[in-house]
């Protein structure tokens, strides 16, 4: 491999993370499905540049469905759902933290994820052991998101990019099999999700860590008081 | 024909899912879907006697085949409880026929996925179908589409999904830290090609691979810090899955993470996964034994419950040798079948009733004798008293806890008083005292819930040694 394969590589699975990284400030959720996008997009060049490397063409069709599926289609709808609920021009407030003290676990969530998989795959080629590592980070920035948001797109866009930094990992090792199975049944997975979404208009996602609320999502609350529309679901009853 | 068995098993729920599909009738579809279940338990009891050689995809050996027929049992007699549950249903409204058509087709689904998981010898194919099972149960659960069910089925959906890629990662992991050593391609992901040379895979990464393979099968088990799904899935949920949930799905998790253990078993310079899973499986189990008490709910209660029994089988497969997985193996397939049996009467419980809420419903024992001594029943059977199955499990465990790790074992007998207690306490009140709420007889098919409390009763007594040899050649394979 030379030096440029490398590059290429390693250039494009670090601006994945990097998309990820700026996807932890984004207020507005147009600007985040924006990135969302970028990343996919990003990701499905990556796949293909793995495919031209390891010279395994059924990349090429992981590479084709990140490009078709998850950099045009998801955000298509995603936007589109946005309009529909309403929610495009909210400018979403991070709970608890502000936007600094969450770049800065992002920082060190990347800090970890670099520490600990350049070590643990420190037996491994190279280019592998950096896209597991990159993709680890990837990885853990989603998660962050879904945990520090309150709005259940931009929850779900944290899920989806913690997905595609799995699909980077899967495709970043040589030679795994069933990598288009695995990429179908993501897909299924996240047409589902989205699917949902649009299907029962919700909005906020379920907060499991304000114990109050989860009171009120047991059911258990509702011996004593009528739950008047909560917002979770939206208007959903008068719409289905 | 050896071939043949293994895909009967797979072949039979999805040619069923889609004749169900387009079935209109929906009393049709509940005896189409028994009859699939029937055949499909067939299949796996013939998978006892011809035992199919061993490919890259498939696999049967002496683990996998308790579960695959406890698996296609429970669904059979899941099946045929459902049929009486959604005729209820019908009559009451609650489901429309389209509904109920999507309900019995991805039954079938879901009980496919499941097998799937059970008898593949890959694990890039064990979770694909562990993650089909996921979907199609999450439709199950938001099937009566109030908000509460979309809102359980949301929860379930995105914690499950969260668990499923973290699985992902890890079988990723696993493959990387074996490729140099099997070899490029599928064998990199065969159970069979990966055990004999598990010892030389690269530790550092399946450190890490085991960790993530542990929380993510170990969310859809409902362990400890990814478990908030759970209870709503089960109370909100047509009381059918809340059986095939706590039963069967839980128990493939379960299965999936052994079949890991018993590959990270195998390498010793690894972080041996017993103790993790030991603390994990003790967390989980206390955790849930308190969380029993300030319920309000029937079905959110016997979910705490599940989660608890999860806790404790992890433990005791945590602690390993010989007595305690035998003893874990054991709780598997007693804590399947009397949670399913009690779901069974609290399904129909509620539907007498017209509610979920323990405080109206009182009783039970007066109002519906064959239910609520159902219940009673399955209660005294799930809190491990003797002389029922599940005491016996309970007791290994706890007996092979005293002899390994004395410290461990004082907070798992408390968790198991406290959950003693709280269960019993909430059972007491709605089985007996005088009665409150609806008196109208159920029409209910006590079959499947007696059958299932018969073989927890016979196997508290006596089991027999044709079984206890098979559960110690297993319990010897999980080291």
């Amino acid at each position: 491999m030379s030096v440029m394969d490398y590059s290429v590589a390693h250039m494009l699975a670090g601006a994945l993370m990097l998309a990820s990284l700026m996807m932890l400030y984004q207020k507005r959720l147009y600007a985040l499905i924006n990135i969302y996008a970028l990343q996919a997009f990003l990701l499905s060049l990556a796949v293909a540049w793995q495919a031209v490397l390891q010279h395994a063409p059924q990349l090429y069709i992981t590479a084709l469905i990140a490009l078709l599926f998850k950099a045009l289609l998801i955000p298509f709808a995603l936007h589109h759902i946005v309009i529909r609920l309403r929610i495009h021009r909210e400018i979403e407030t991070v709970a608890g933290t502000g936007t600094g003290t969450i770049m800065l676990v992002g920082m060190a969530l990347v800090a970890l994820s670099m520490d600990v998989m350049l070590k643990a795959a420190a037996n491994t080629a190279l280019l592998e052991r950096e896209d597991l590592a990159f993709a680890l980070a990837v990885l853990l920035l989603g998660l962050l998101m879904m945990v520090t948001r309150r709005n259940a797109v931009s929850q779900i866009i944290g899920f989806l990019s913690l997905e595609n930094g799995l699909i980077l990992a899967a495709a970043g090792t040589k030679g795994m099999p069933f990598m288009v199975e695995i990429s179908i049944a993501f897909s299924i997975l996240v047409a589902f999700i989205v699917i949902g979404l649009f299907l029962f208009r919700i909005r906020e996602r379920f907060d499991t860590v304000d114990l109050r609320a989860l009171d009120d999502f047991r059911g258990e609350r509702r011996l004593t008081e009528v739950s008047s529309g909560r917002s979770s679901c939206g208007n959903e009853g008068k719409t289905l | 024909m050896s071939f043949n068995a293994v895909s009967l098993i797979l072949i039979i729920p999805l040619v069923a899912a889609a004749l169900l599909a387009a079935l209109p009738e929906y009393k049709l579809s509940s005896c189409v879907n028994v009859i699939a279940s029937a055949l499909t338990l067939g299949a796996a009891l013939n998978l006892i006697a011809h035992r199919p050689p061993v490919t890259p995809y498939f696999l049967v050996d002496d683990l996998n085949i308790v579960f695959i027929v406890l698996n296609t049992f429970v669904g059979f007699t899941t099946s045929v409880f459902s049929a009486s549950y959604i005729a209820h249903e019908m009559e009451t409204g609650h489901l429309t026929p389209r509904l109920l058509r999507f309900y019995h087709a991805l039954y079938q689904v879901m009980l496919f996925g499941m097998n799937l998981a059970l008898v593949t010898n890959n694990i890039g194919l064990m979770w694909v179908a562990v993650e089909l099972a996921t979907l199609s149960t999450v439709v199950l659960v938001g099937i009566y589409r109030t908000p509460e069910a979309i809102e359980a089925a949301w929860k379930y959906f995105i914690l499950g999904s969260v668990g499923i890629a973290f699985a992902l990662f890890g079988t990723t992991l696993v493959y990387a830290a074996a490729r140099s050593v099997v070899g490029e391609g599928v064998n990199g992901m065969v159970w069979t090609a990966l055990l004999p040379h598990a010892s030389a895979f690269d530790p550092a990464l399946m450190n890490i691979a085991f960790i993530f393979l542990l929380l993510g099968y170990g969310t859809k088990a409902g362990l400890f810090p990814l478990h908030a799904w759970l209870p709503d899935a089960h109370a909100e949920g047509p009381t059918p899955v809340s059986a095939v949930l706590s039963g069967l799905l839980l128990n493939v998790a379960l299965y999936a993470i052994l079949r890991f253990k018993i590959l990270f078993a195998a390498n010793p310079h690894v972080i041996p996964p017993g103790p993790l899973m030991a603390v994990i499986g003790l967390v989980t189990a206390v955790f849930a034994a308190f969380m029993l008490y300030p319920r309000h709910d029937i079905k959110r209660m016997f979910a705490y419950s599940s989660i608890e029994h999860m806790g404790i089988i992890t433990f005791a497969f945590g602690i390993g040798g010989a007595l305690a997985n035998f003893a874990g193996l054991l709780q598997m397939v007693m804590h399947s079948l009397t949670k399913s049996a009690i779901f069974f009467s609290v399904g129909h419980v509620s539907q007498a009733k017209g509610t979920q809420k323990m405080a109206e419903i009182r009783g039970l024992t007066e109002s519906h004798p064959l239910l609520g001594w159902g219940l009673v029943l399955g209660v005294v059977a799930i809190v491990g008293m003797p002389p029922l199955g599940v005491f016996m499990s309970e007791f290994l465990t706890i007996s092979s806890a005293f002899a390994r790790t004395p410290w461990f074992a004082i907070p798992l007998v408390l968790a198991l008083l406290a959950a003693f207690g709280a269960i019993m306490r909430h059972t007491h009140r709605m089985a007996f005292g005088p009665v409150q709420g609806s008196v109208k007889p159920s029409h209910a098919s006590f079959i499947p819930m007696f059958v299932h409390l018969a073989i927890v009763f016979i196997t508290g007594v006596f089991i027999p040694a044709a079984v206890v040899v098979w559960f110690r050649h297993v319990a010897r394979i999980l080291g």
